[in-house]
């Protein structure tokens, strides 16, 4: 109360407005997590209640494809198996973040350090990539996805993204040109060739920056919707974001299974916020100072 | 004999690799570096992006072989009620998006940078934007829903009307927008307070001995110094809400009533679901154009290059 008392009206509204807005922020995944550890039937009933009046793990175990004691009264229980899609999702993920940041880093590195004619207009041109609505590119990408016979198949789904995105090699190469090259020209000397001095010299100073793109690609791999929900959407490939949203555009008019849906999103949601609790500060400072994409 | 034999001839094979080695010069090298890089720039952006262009002078179902038809798809294009549709609609949703977003965001960034500076303040707030569209639509439909919302429940428990929110023409749009709010202000007041960090706090000193007032400081220094964070964030999310899709594709379809049938998603039925893909083509290629001009005449009209500090 002492505290209370030492501050100004104006201060009193500035902490309730802060307030509000984490209240607001946080509120929605608090809601989901309490629908996801509900009874399907207490769903009607503790609508407006911010604690669930009994707890379960059975729908993860439903929308897991794992024995549960948690049964849906209704016919309406979606029978996609997100086990699968989760399976799915770590595999799109990491082939897309592998590949961008090797291939990625390997250009920034050549960007910074290396004369080649055409050397800076290619990379504006790269810079320049962002630039265009991803709708324009979607179409005749899908079309040679299509011709190639790579729908449904990882390899249609990370094709356009696997060697590069702008934002990685715009990423890496600030790093690169701002550190130190007298340890890459010692090497040099030593007649080591230049993927030894880039794998074994320049990279390995770079783990921080390393480890920031690799943690803000994974969110963004992660979360990606349009171009997986054009190129694969089989059971045998299909990733969680899809999967979501195929979970419910199957519900048709009814009232969907939302606890079920609920436990897979925040199956989905989990390994991002557990990312957030554990490198926090670095994704904070990252995007702070570079933005995303 | 033999060992000594096989000891030169390695030597003299190594000696040739070094050679090789130093004889590559630099430029093939960088070239060879960003090869993977280029190849994948040149496959899936430079060339699809003439492609596109290309298509849009077509019919092509890609069943039949496409048909070269000229600029017919922008005339169509012109003449089509639903596209001009898609386009007020689109512009609506931007219109309620931006100005709510930046306002919101720079409220919170400048609470934040004088009362919290907490680094847990900042991951909190950006954790709505680190969530992906889809899941964040869902939840949202949950939370609005008619009947089962938190939020119907809550408006009844306060003495107010239920809503009908995404499942009614009037309201789908500002519950998509709302949507997108909630996931882009945290992110939005993080870069508006990074560009915050910047300003000399000696200026504001100097602005309190004068007398001035918080509002006043607030026009006078905070803002024309956050200029070209403002810009940025202007272009960069201005151009985010005219390529708005993965709400809609979850949480409305473009309905109720085709009353959310955005740009992107009118592409998106014409491409994908009527294999309209020259016709589709045209749309993007127009909807790209549109977005250079307002990309250039935001840059300008916020000389979005120079800070007031120089």
């Amino acid at each position: 109360m002492t505290f209370l008392r030492r501050l100004s009206p104006g201060q009193i509204l500035g902490y309730s407005i802060l307030a509000i807005f984490v209240f607001v922020s946080l509120l929605p995944l608090w809601i989901a997590i309490k629908l996801a550890i509900s009874l399907p039937n207490d769903v009607f009933r503790s609508s407006t209640s911010l604690v669930p009046p009994a707890a379960t793990l059975g729908n993860f175990k439903r929308v897991l494809g794992l024995p549960s004691d948690v049964v849906l009264a209704s016919a309406i229980a979606s029978p996609i198996n997100f086990a699968l899609a989760l399976r799915n999702s770590l595999i799109y993920t990491a082939l897309i973040v592998s590949g961008q940041l090797f291939f990625s880093a390997l250009a920034a590195y050549a960007f910074a350090r290396m004369k080649f004619p055409g050397r800076d207009a290619l990379f504006v041109a790269v810079l320049g990539a962002t630039m265009i609505p991803s709708i324009v590119l979607f179409i005749p990408n899908f079309i040679l996805i299509k011709d190639l016979g790579w729908i449904n198949t990882f390899q249609g789904m990370v094709a356009p993204s696997i060697l590069m995105t702008p934002f990685a090699v715009f990423f890496m190469r600030q790093f690169f040109i701002s550190s130190p090259k007298e340890l890459e020209e010692a090497a040099k000397l030593d007649g080591a060739s230049p993927f030894k001095i880039f794998w074994t010299i320049a990279l390995p100073i770079q783990k921080g920056p390393i480890a920031t793109l690799a943690i803000l690609l994974s969110i963004n791999a992660w979360n990606e919707f349009f171009w997986p929900f054009l190129t694969g959407r089989d059971e045998s490939v299909r990733v969680l974001a899809v999967a979501l949203s195929d979970f419910l555009s199957q519900t048709g008019q009814g009232i969907p299974d939302w606890t079920g849906l609920m436990s897979a999103v925040v199956i989905s949601i989990l390994p991002i916020l557990i990312m957030l609790v554990v490198f926090g500060r670095r994704i904070v400072e990252s995007l702070q100072s570079s933005g995303m994409k | 004999m033999a060992s000594q034999e096989a000891g030169s001839l390695a030597s003299k094979q190594r000696s040739e690799h070094d050679e090789r080695r130093k004889a590559m010069p630099e430029s093939v090298v960088g070239y060879l570096f960003v090869a993977p890089a280029l190849f994948g720039f040149f496959m899936f952006y430079l060339v699809p992006t003439f492609r596109a262009f290309q298509i849009s002078l077509t019919d092509w179902n890609l069943l039949r072989a496409p048909k070269f038809i000229a600029f017919a798809n922008y005339g169509t294009l012109f003449a089509d009620p639903k596209f001009w549709d898609s386009v007020r609609l689109t512009l609506g949703y931007v219109a309620y998006n931006i100005p709510i977003q930046t306002c919101l965001g720079l409220l919170i960034a400048v609470l934040a940078d004088r009362m919290a500076k907490s680094v847990l303040l900042r991951a909190v707030i950006i954790a709505p934007y680190l969530i992906s569209n889809v899941v964040a639509v869902l939840i949202w439909l949950l939370l609005l829903d008619p009947l089962l919302g938190l939020t119907n429940g809550w408006l009844e428990f306060l003495g107010l009307s239920r809503e009908p929110f995404f499942s009614s023409p009037g309201q789908a749009m500002l519950s998509v927008a709302g949507v997108s709010i909630w996931r882009h202000v945290g992110f939005t007041a993080l870069l508006f307070y990074a560009g915050l960090q910047s300003v000399p706090r000696n200026l504001y000193e100097a602005a309190n001995l004068d007398g001035a007032s918080e509002a006043r400081m607030f026009w006078t220094i905070t803002l024309p110094l956050l200029r070209p964070v403002l810009a940025f964030v202007l272009v960069t999310s201005v151009i985010g809400s005219f390529q708005v899709f993965d709400v809609i594709a979850v949480g409305t379809q473009g309905g109720p009533a085709d009353s959310t049938r955005v740009i992107l998603w009118y592409i998106y039925e014409n491409a994908f679901k009527f294999n309209k893909m020259g016709y589709a083509s045209a749309i993007s290629m127009v909807l790209f154009s549109f977005l250079i001009v307002v990309t250039l005449i935001q840059m300008r009209a916020l000389r979005a290059g120079h800070s007031d500090l120089d």
